[in-house]
């Protein structure tokens, strides 16, 4: 079946597994905006603990899907891989130093002799809410608004801006979009607060800080996307491979692929539901994270393939307009692609276990008693 | 020459960083690697026993494994992508062939390990007994692919195979996934590679052991402890040992200067010796005429019998392999140097030439860069004795690390007879013995950090073998930025190694927790 697909339907079919995965990886970064109220709503030991043991269960799901984002970005668009993590040194390297404290934070937290102190650790957790998502979310904005790199004959990188990656937030934009993940993911944390743990007060404080930082979500995520639809892209011209500027080149991507479209405006709904209605006066409503999950997914996901498909540039060079990094010209040889796809069969396999162990820790929600039972693996 | 116009300091800070990093993880991965299976076939016995003194050891080694596994879980992320961040230039030229290995071990192998490691921990009261030791086992079984996978990739690194150069890419393609993964050198390297992890779990089980004997606390979790580990470690000892020979003759073929620098050989020949003991002579340099050796204990022809069962066979030195040996069909390094600039100089023409419409002249290009393609990476070095790696530090790697591999069958040996013969709480010279126990656990990290350090700096100066040195692989940034990356991940990893080892050492002596 594989053998006779053309060589740029594989690199369409990984370049949407690639935004799958970056989809996912925003959705699981309401661990990351969980980190952030570690403070602001852990005043007390047992809350701080809730609070981290709640997220402490779901931080490796996060990071392997960071992992899989980046070694599934290598393996398909190999020379996005060269040019950005070799290029943008900083803004990476930051956000990867952000993502190397987190994993040692939450095992080595609570325990005794841990040297650093339980606060040191908090901090990092807080750190790595905060870098994580704000890095990340400016690195991609670069998709839209470009980077400072050229290739010499051998396609190696060279990077023409000193701060190697970091005056990416001399954009506006960029900022825009690191800015918007960075909220989202706080309004995520919160809702997975309120879908898990069992305590009064936490609850409480987490429908009022609900409401504070979805406001400024919305108005970040609006700004953004009003402003991308309305900005010029990089478009390709698909017979002479040339790279051009189009006006509203995403807009028109979104109207040309209803698919698309489609996927971002029940995207869209999908996360206001869910805030909505937890924010709802009322019983307390626990199923918020599910609707803004899934919404948070679909429009990811679109603006991914906006990014990417309809002969557009995903990863553009202001220094070479021509030396634009698009789907196929960055892409991995038609039969590393192919055997890659025979194993991405895998993948739904592993949702499907992927799920069955999410439901099996998340039964019951957590609370009190189980925070002090002794037999539990508790951070 | 442009190409040649890289900053020596950067290769330098760029080469210490990924050295770093690499070494840092690898103190967490052997004990990953190996205590999983010890912790699964510990956990098999409590489910099939029910005696739920089985269980609180199980709980017990699981709660030491968390400690050391969120650490090498910290250091992994930054390795991975240290390729793209510092070796950007590698990453392309391989990426065809070194990405879908790391994209497969991301799908395939490590959200199995992550899922279920999750399960492992938080399920005890939440999953059934049988779900969960599934759990358990699929954890261990995620943990070693991993492993493979990333092993595959860096074999291919030593021995390129089931792959083409495109030009017009400027990278190698792969054309057959199976001698990718079935690279004898990739199969030799992943089973060594995770044998070596449970030889260091299994020693740090038994130090640990050790500890608790010693102070005659827990003494059944000891011993029930060390006699799962001592099995684990002697069997992956033989494994160690089939695996080990067939990597040194692999490297014999694949890699002859790095079997020479391991054995410190810079005149070969044939009925080539294996050194027992020896101390090299310090200043050594390629051809200077000076002895090798200060001082050695050596074995007459066994280098020879070892890679090739003949003591006849011929094995090429380091000053060989630099002067060249034509009766051998053995090319100096010079004149690999120069059809190496020439294949650099020729793609680079050839690019020109497709550029320019001149189809005549890029087929005359292409014919030039093709005949001398398997040179290539030898165009980006300066000098003849660029070839050679650091001599000392593969040499003494590499015996350390067979020395204390011996050392270890012993340990694992006299633990498992003695205590299976019910003796090793009374044993007359129990307490020197215990104390061997404990000193194993630094000495398997030295021996498993030993073994890397023949590998890559052996293969030095090569990224990948013959086709591309350090100096081209490196990405081009400024020196500083590097080292300040360099310092700020030595101080990070430093203070949380420090934290691993205070918070184990301390739930070491809190010891299991009692009546669980």
């Amino acid at each position: 079946m594989i053998t006779s697909i053309s060589f740029l339907a594989l690199q369409q079919y990984w370049w949407l597994l690639v935004s799958v995965l970056g989809a996912i990886l925003v959705f699981l970064m309401f661990v990351q905006g969980g980190q952030t109220f570690i403070f602001s709503m852990g005043k007390t030991e047992l809350e701080r603990s809730l609070l981290v043991n709640t997220l402490g269960r779901k931080w490796e799901f996060t990071f392997t899907t960071l992992v899989t984002f980046g070694g599934a970005f290598f393996a398909s668009f190999p020379l996005f891989y060269s040019t950005s993590f070799g290029g943008a040194y900083w803004v990476w390297t930051l956000a990867l130093l952000a993502f190397v404290v987190q994993a040692v934070a939450y095992e080595f937290r609570s325990k005794p002799s841990n040297v650093l102190g339980k606060k040191t650790f908090e901090v990092m957790l807080f750190l790595n809410g905060l870098l994580g998502t704000v890095l990340i979310g400016t690195a991609v904005g670069t998709f839209y608004n470009g980077a400072n790199f050229s290739h010499d004959f051998l396609n190696h990188v060279d990077w023409h801006h000193p701060a190697r990656g970091l005056e990416a937030v001399l954009n506006l934009h960029n900022v825009l979009l690191g800015l918007t993940v960075f909220l989202l993911s706080r309004v995520l944390g919160l809702l997975y607060f309120l879908n898990t743990i069992d305590h009064e007060t936490i609850v409480q404080r987490s429908k009022k800080c609900l409401l504070y930082n979805a406001i400024p979500f919305v108005v970040a995520f609006l700004s953004f996307t009003i402003w991308l639809m309305l900005k010029p892209g990089f478009a390709v011209n698909p017979d002479t491979a040339q790279v051009y500027m189009q006006d509203y080149k995403y807009l028109i991507n979104l109207i040309e692929m209803p698919v698309v479209l489609v996927m971002f405006l029940l995207g869209v709904v999908g996360v206001l539901f869910g805030i909505i209605r937890t924010l709802w006066p009322g019983k307390t409503y626990d199923k918020g994270i599910w609707f803004s999950g899934i919404g948070t997914f679909l429009t990811v996901l679109s603006l991914f393939l906006i990014a990417g498909y309809n002969n557009t540039a995903f990863y553009p060079s202001l220094v070479d307009i021509n030396q634009s990094l698009t789907i196929t010209n960055a892409s991995s040889s038609m039969y590393t692609l192919k055997a890659m796809s025979v194993v991405s069969l895998l993948i739904p396999f592993v949702l499907a276990y992927i799920v069955v162990a999410w439901r099996s820790i998340n039964k019951k929600k957590i609370d009190k008693s189980e925070i002090e039972d002794s037999t539990e693996h508790n951070y | 020459m442009m190409l040649l116009n890289v900053d020596p300091s950067l290769i330098d800070w760029s080469r210490a960083q990924f050295a770093l990093t690499a070494m840092y993880h690898w103190i967490f991965v052997p004990i990953t690697l190996g205590i999983l299976f010890i912790i699964a076939i510990m956990e098999s016995i409590y489910v099939k026993t029910g005696d739920p003194e089985w269980k609180r050891i199980t709980k017990f080694w699981m709660k030491l494994f968390g400690i050391n596994f969120a650490i090498g879980v910290a250091t992994g992320i930054i390795l991975e992508f240290e390729f793209g961040t510092n070796w950007s230039n590698y990453s392309w030229f391989v990426g065809d062939i070194f990405g879908a290995p790391l994209a497969i071990e991301g799908i395939m192998a490590f959200f199995m390990e992550s899922t279920f490691i999750a399960i492992m921990f938080f399920g005890w009261n939440k999953v059934g007994k049988k779900f969960h030791l599934a759990s358990t086992w699929l954890t261990a079984i995620g943990a070693n692919l991993s492993a493979l996978w990333i092993l595959v990739a860096n074999g291919w690194m030593q021995f390129p195979a089931g792959m083409e150069f495109n030009p017009l890419t400027a990278r190698n393609e792969m054309v057959n996934f199976w001698d990718v993964f079935l690279s004898p050198v990739a199969i030799n390297k992943f089973v060594h590679t995770i044998s070596s992890g449970y030889i260091v779990a299994s020693l740090f089980v038994v130090g640990v052991s050790s500890w608790f004997l010693l102070r005659k606390r827990e003494t059944l979790l000891a011993k029930r402890s060390i006699v799962i580990a001592a099995v684990f470690g002697l069997v992956a000892s033989a494994s160690i040992l089939f695996t080990g020979h067939g990597s040194a003759v692999q490297v014999a073929q694949k890699q002859p200067m790095k079997l020479a620098a391991m054995e410190g050989l810079y005149k070969g020949g044939e009925r080539a010796e294996f050194i027992g003991i020896g101390a090299l002579t310090r200043d050594k340099k390629v051809n200077d005429g000076k002895d090798a050796f200060a001082f050695k204990f050596a074995f007459d022809g066994m280098l020879s019998y070892l890679i090739a069962f003949d003591k006849n066979h011929y094995v090429p030195g380091i000053e060989d392999l630099v002067n060249g040996v034509p009766e051998r069909g053995i090319l100096s390094a010079q004149e690999r140097i120069d059809r190496g600039k020439l294949a650099i100089n020729s793609l680079r023409n050839y690019k020109q030439a497709l550029k320019n419409g001149d189809a005549e002249l890029a087929a005359a290009e292409l014919k030039v860069f093709e005949e001398n393609y398997q040179h290539f990476g030898y165009g980006y070095l300066e000098k003849p004795e660029d070839i050679v790696p650091h001599v000392p530090l593969v040499f003494y790697s590499f015996h350390t690390m067979i020395f204390l591999g011996g050392l270890f069958i012993l340990m694992f040996a006299a633990f498992l007879w003695f205590t299976m013969r019910n003796k090793i709480e009374t044993l007359r010279w129990r307490k020197p013995l215990f104390w061997l126990g404990v000193l194993g656990i630094p000495l398997g990290f030295i021996a498993s950090e030993a073994g890397w350090i023949v590998v890559e700096v052996g293969r030095q100066p090569w990224v990948v073998q013959d086709l591309m040195p350090v100096s081209a692989a490196v990405t081009r940034i400024s020196s500083a930025s590097v080292q300040i990356t360099f310092w700020v991940f030595a101080v990070i990893f430093t203070a949380l190694l420090i934290a691993e080892v205070s918070i184990m050492t301390r739930q070491i002596k809190i010891g299991p927790k009692k009546g669980e």
